[in-house]
């Protein structure tokens, strides 16, 4: 088995503010990054696939087929966007990284059959960094 | 405890199976294709397991495995057009998985010791694509 892992990005704004709390608990809790106009950040993610060498090509993972997925998946919807406004899964749930995270896992997941119908390779993780100092990362196995 | 070295070197491949025609190549591996080769500087992590020797306090000598890193691997694939002049690729196509498959074959009888083993090779293609083995059966 190998692992090859991809690094793609994305530039978008966000705010973290949970409707089930106060204002001002919203305020403590987030600090800045409840400012109401919003906020942006480069984000970098980092797409890993498993699965081992096909004889004929040498390679684990067709990268061609692996970029127009999470292209169409992740990078057009979020690039350039404002994640609370603009995306049906931040309506309910905060734009965390965390969140964030588990919302690739999920759309690369629901799309991996149709991009990849073999068994392997299968997606591993996915980590996020909304800035270079803290990343997460989030295994395709914690999420349905 | 796991302790990782870099090295770095750079090289020339053309992705290609002779099995195919060029056609069928051009189709599997877009411009890493082109006959004539292309080349990239690719980044090798290493990394080893172990425990610390209870009298040195180190794992293994850093100079050491500085020496086999640039012996093994730096020497032989540095400046080199890697399907020509590097065994196996004249058989193998050097993919970055391929390449991480024998980084790992090369380093690993050396790596092998009473207080180590080699955990796993990372390879930098370019700084957006890596591609990691931590052995056969891993």
């Amino acid at each position: 088995m190998i692992r090859i892992t991809r690094k793609y990005r994305f530039s978008a704004s966000h705010r973290l503010h949970a409707p089930q709390l106060g204002e001002r608990e919203n305020r403590e809790l987030y600090g800045k990054c409840n400012n109401p106009f919003g906020h942006g950040h480069n984000y970098e993610i980092a797409v890993s696939v498993s699965g081992p060498v096909d004889a004929r090509s040498g390679r684990a993972v067709d990268i061609e087929v692996l970029d127009a997925l999470v292209r169409r998946e992740v990078l057009e919807p979020f690039d350039h966007r404002n994640l609370n406004e603009d995306l049906e899964a931040f309506r309910a749930a905060v734009p965390t990284s965390e969140n964030l995270g588990r919302e690739v896992v999920r759309r690369l997941k629901q799309n991996w059959r149709a991009a990849f119908p073999l068994p392997e390779p299968h997606l591993e993780s996915v980590s996020i960094a909304e800035t270079s100092r803290n990343t997460f990362e989030v295994s395709a196995y914690e999420i349905e | 405890m796991l302790i990782t070295r870099k090295v770095e070197f750079s090289a020339s491949h053309v992705c290609r199976n002779p099995q195919l025609t060029d056609e069928e190549n051009r189709a599997l591996f877009g411009a890493a294709a082109n006959p004539h080769g292309h080349g990239h500087n690719y980044v090798l992590e290493v990394t080893v397991e172990g425990a610390p020797d209870p009298v040195t306090g180190m794992v293994l000598d850093l100079k050491l495995l500085k020496d086999i890193l640039n012996r093994e691997v730096v020497d032989a694939y540095d400046h080199r057009f890697l399907n020509h002049e590097v065994a196996p690729f004249s058989q193998v196509i050097p993919t970055p998985e391929n390449i991480a498959i024998d980084v790992w074959n090369r380093l690993h009888p050396h790596l092998s010791g009473s207080r180590t083993r080699l955990h796993g090779v990372r390879i930098f293609e370019t700084p957006d694509l890596y591609v990691d083995y931590f052995g056969e059966g891993a």
